[in-house]
């Protein structure tokens, strides 16, 4: 009850949170106790807004739940305290712990989707919580909770009320939980990754909703994330959390133009920028298990700087003048580490002779399935197509990025030039020569080898029962008929090319880290010795260091052996790092395509535009332009722009009926559109 | 939502039909037909026609099965080859006292495994759990014989509290099994509380570990308030299934019980005409198993969908 909170007098001088030298840990299978987290010290004052960076596995989760008093099933506290105004959470009584969870401190989780109770209307939920924390008289509930949900700008909340999670989307969802937090007025907000898996334009107007509320109420923030590009639009202060430490504390741009500790720059320097076309610099390694650092600098192993001292000594967190707190013997030196990637992508084999390894001719695809009536009748679906009019030529060796947001059917047309999904129309022709057939099925075994395939998530395209080398040794006798010997040999120099170690060939998917699970599944790809690779959204489950890694790898195979990439993400800094020329897609339909260089320097379409205006850059100095609202769009329209309900520059009627005609510039960039070439930008000026 | 409903009763239909078929044509493979099964040796010369003329097996295959299908549509089953009594009556007075027998250990299982499973998962690993795992283990793994011989052996021989066999007549009314059919509702209770409690607790537990329940205990949702609103309505979505499947193996006779217990339900007239090579009653009883079977899975598959706002709302839209 927000009329009953305790009020001392030095509420301005005392921290809300105080995490006082606090160590969590497990049981591990030898009885041994393993920390996750160790001898955090952290205050939040009211507010404030603090980031939590770090890796999966660095604890910045654990800390924040920690702060309610919440543990995940299995951790126990092994030392020190979580206090809320002084009460430690660990020793309140549950009413206790039930009056500060939600009242005073409130969680917006990291996916919304799966946050929400699917058997609840959202309108219960949010009151739910009005019921609980609030002072209101319960016949106020209802109008309130109205109020909450367009508080966060949620379309119709009326209606709203009445709906399942389900029936959001992925950003209404993200937007319901804020609601859900805001209402029981709490003064510390925990956010543990709010934007994690959100569409780019959706990220940005979300939390530039996060970091209005926290303007006008004076709550403080504590923003859990990997992500610096989020970190830095919305903290004033950051923690950056390697293996259960804070080992880098400061002002956001203290941590995120110059950091003194190495793994924070290593961090950044892993990180592929929207404005350069560099390759991002991997970490080497991999962060240790719990218990695994004893009485070591936990960085020591992938540190550039270690000495005999790092690995024999803990430092520790020492203040410094300037205001930062860093954990590391040498911090004075960590200055000289470079803060980003120098390696240019290696030159594109521009042998543009006309001799395309792939063409894609007016591809349509729909996933709209014909009735049983519609097959009798040999009818066609008439509901307009998930994929339209799908045209490019991808040289040999040339890398092309297919980006948009969630929906806009990169993903779909990857399929369908790997065979898994038929097209409805239109033609996939293979250098210049005849038209592959459109399923798999039908296609010769030197036709497959040459398209290969890497998914998403390894987790998930690596057969868990089957060893590495088992996993390569099927392409390798599939197409080559290797055996014995020979293909021992051919198994460890694959494992070579994606740099792991021969003895990697008798382990099991599960005993690999993400990173090293995905080089097998891009070894398992070249195996085929392809001429294509499909990259499905290769780096989007990895950490940001790996991700370095696993691009530098793909342009060195590429360098290599002059093979073509389609590249699909989301990213689109990281399909700048990697690609030679960029298709935006948006709605199945193809808004704008060129040189890569010519597409991130001089966006054309109004929708090349919004999309690159929401990027996250981590430099507290860039801010993102919000041109048009991220309404979700189900299904493209029947007709004209499939840009036309979201453009901001939409000429109207000519837009919403006719298809745009492309237009053409002389350096191979075009976009389809009706305003005049290249002159489209609001960003421009 | 009502289309999909007529489709899913159609369906059902179709799929009883199906099964009809494939009754019928069983009983038309196996050599011989229902004279010659029932009279055996007997089975020649003027006996046998009279046999045939009088269960119509004179006539084709086809015109038999549409006699038989159209019958069975109207409740008429036929006649038995034993006696010549319409199966219709007959398979009538078992069928009660097995509605009878399933009404009553579901009201008795039903609500056990809810509760214990429940307990249960609530209690993980603590002693409650513990305790009621392991008797759910025992009540599944012991044979039904075996319990319930056990249970005759303590209750009935021992103390005497309660009569060991059922000695009531088929077509007595209700009110009289009683005290006699306790103890074989007691022993199917407590295999179908094993059963149902298993998916109960594995459904809690999980649905406790997830994203949501955690959001709830972090919104300061009393303990019993997040058990009802937040876990139970969907931890139990997929308990519908596990009933039906037990409602549907109640219903289908169970046989091993209601010959130990003497019971004259369905179960037991289908050992019984296999015995009496009677297929006419066999085939008849085929027949109501699966349309039961069929009924039921249909009517849990409903329930979840309209318990299920995801599918709920999925089918209205379209």
């Amino acid at each position: 009850m927000s009329s009953s909170r305790p009020e001392s007098a030095n509420s301005q001088t005392a921290p809300l949170v105080a995490i006082k030298d606090l160590s969590i840990g497990f049981t591990g299978k030898k009885g041994t106790t393993l920390a996750v987290l160790r001898n955090i010290d952290l205050q939040i004052y009211a507010g404030e807004s603090v980031g939590l960076v770090g890796e999966s596995g660095s604890g910045k989760s654990t800390l924040a739940l920690a702060a309610m008093g919440y543990l995940k099933r299995g951790l126990r506290v092994l030392n020190g305290q979580a206090c809320f105004r002084e009460d430690d959470m660990f020793t309140q009584t549950r009413d206790q712990l039930e009056q500060v969870r939600g009242g005073h401190i409130a969680l917006i989780p990291q996916n919304s989707g799966q946050s929400l109770t699917p058997t609840r209307r959202i309108g219960r939920q949010v009151a739910e919580a009005l019921r609980l924390h609030s002072s209101l008289p319960a016949v106020q509930h209802s109008s309130r909770v109205v109020e909450l949900l367009e508080q966060v700008r949620l379309p119709d909340p009326l209606t709203l009320v009445n709906r399942y999670p389900h029936e959001l989307s992925g950003g209404q969802q993200q937007r319901v939980a804020i609601a859900m937090a805001l209402a029981g007025e709490p003064s510390v907000l925990l956010l543990d990754e709010p934007t994690t898996g959100l569409d780019v334009t959706t990220q940005a107007h979300i939390l530039e909703l996060l970091s209005e509320l926290a303007r006008q109420s004076g709550m403080a923030m504590v923003y859990v994330s990997h992500d610096l590009g989020a970190i830095a639009r919305v903290c004033d202060s950051v923690a950056v959390m390697y293996a259960g430490e804070i080992v880098l504390q400061g002002s956001a741009r203290q941590i995120l133009l110059d950091p003194i500790h190495p793994y924070a720059r290593g961090l950044l320097a892993s990180i592929p920028r929207l404005k350069d076309a560099t390759l991002p610099r991997a970490l080497d390694g991999r962060p240790p298990a719990p218990g695994e650092t004893g009485n070591a600098c936990a960085f020591a192993e992938r540190c550039a700087l270690a000495k005999p001292r790092c690995t024999s000594e803990r430092p520790p967190l020492q203040s410094l003048a300037s205001g930062e707190a860093v954990r590391c013997h040498f911090y004075a030196e960590a200055k000289n580490l470079a803060l980003a990637g120098d390696k240019q992508r290696s030159a594109r084999i521009l042998a543009d002779t006309g001799d395309a390894t792939l063409e894609l001719k007016e591809i349509t695809i729909s996933y709209a399935k014909p009735g049983l009536m519609d097959q009798v009748l040999g009818r066609k679906p008439s509901s307009t197509p998930t994929v339209d009019d799908i045209n490019f030529r991808l040289l040999q060796g040339e890398t092309l990025g297919l980006v948009g947001e969630s929906g806009s059917g990169k993903s779909t047309i990857l399929k369908s030039i790997a065979g898994l999904l038929s097209p409805l129309s239109g033609d996939i022709i293979w250098q210049n020569e005849d038209a592959l057939p459109a399923s798999v099925e039908k296609r010769s075994p030197q036709q497959l080898r040459r398209v290969q395939i890497i998914f998403q998530n390894p987790d998930e395209s690596l057969n868990p029962r089957q060893t590495v080398a088992e996993i390569l040794a099927q392409p390798l006798v599939l197409y080559f008929g290797l055996k014995g010997a020979a293909l021992k040999a051919r198994t460890v120099e694959l494992l070579d090319r994606v740099r792991l170690a021969g003895h990697y060939m008798d382990r099991l998917p599960s005993q690999l880290s993400g990173g090293e699970k995905q080089r097998v599944a891009v070894a398992r790809a070249f195996a085929a010795e392809p001429d294509l690779v499909l990259c499905d959204e290769v780096t989007s489950a990895l950490d940001v260091s790996v991700q370095a890694a696993v691009l530098d790898l793909l342009d060195d195979l590429r360098r290599q052996s002059h093979t073509s990439y389609v590249f699909v993400s989301h990213d689109l800094a990281v399909v700048r790092a990697l690609s030679d020329r960029v298709a935006v897609l948006y709605q199945g339909r193809l808004c704008e395509i060129g040189p890569a260089q010519s597409v991130y320097t001089h966006p054309s379409h109004p929708y090349t535009d919004v999309l690159l205006g929401a990027v996250l850059e981590p430099d507290p100095d860039t801010t993102p332009t919000l041109i048009a609202d991220d309404v979700l769009e189900l299904s493209p329209p029947d007709r004209g722009c499939a840009f036309q309900r979201r453009c901001p520059m939409s000429l109207g009627e000519q837009c919403n009926t006719q298809t745009p005609p492309w237009q053409h510039s002389e350096n191979g960039h075009a976009i389809r559109c009706h305003l005049p070439l290249f002159n489209t930008s609001p960003l421009k000026h | 939502m009502l289309r999909m409903l007529a489709r899913r009763v159609l369906l059902g239909i179709v799929t009883v039909f199906l099964v009809s078929l494939i009754i019928f044509s069983g009983v038309e493979i196996l050599p011989g037909d229902a004279c010659t099964a029932y009279l055996e040796r007997e089975a020649q010369g003027k006996l046998l026609e009279n046999c045939r003329t009088e269960l119509g097996l004179d006539r084709s295959a086809s015109a038999r099965y549409l006699d038989w299908a159209s019958g069975a549509v109207r409740g008429d089953l036929g006649v038995s080859a034993t006696g010549r009594k319409s199966i219709a009556t007959l398979v009538g007075d078992r069928l009660k006292n097995t509605l009878l027998l399933a009404a009553c250990a579901l009201v008795v299982g039903i609500p056990l495994a809810l509760f214990l499973g429940v307990v249960s998962a609530l209690n993980r690993d603590r002693p409650a759990d513990l305790i009621i795992s392991t008797l759910t283990i025992f009540a599944m793994t012991i044979p039904e014989f075996v319990t319930a011989t056990l249970l005759i052996l303590v209750f009935s021989v021992w103390l005497g509290w309660v009569p060991g066999i059922v000695l009531t007549s088929a077509g007595a009314p209700v009110s009289e099994f009683f005290p006699e059919i306790l103890l074989p509702i007691a022993v199917l209770a407590m295999v179908m509380t094993a059963h149902i409690l298993r998916t109960v607790r594995s459904s809690v537990i999980e649905t406790m570990a997830s994203d949501y329940v955690q959001m709830a205990v972090l919104k300061g949702v009393p303990y019993w308030q997040m058990v009802f609103r937040h876990v139970l309505p969907n931890a139990l979505l997929p308990t519908i299934n596990v009933v039906a499947l037990t409602v549907a193996w109640l219903l289908g006779g169970v046989v091993v019980i209601e010959t130990v217990f003497n019971y004259p339900g369905l179960g037991r007239m289908m050992i019984d005409s296999i015995s009496d090579r009677d297929l006419p009653v066999t085939q008849a009883i085929a027949l109501i198993i699966a349309t039961v079977y069929v009924a039921v899975n249909l009517l849990a598959d409903l329930l979840t969908m309209l318990a299920n706002p995801r599918l709920r709302t999925a089918q209205i839209r379209h």
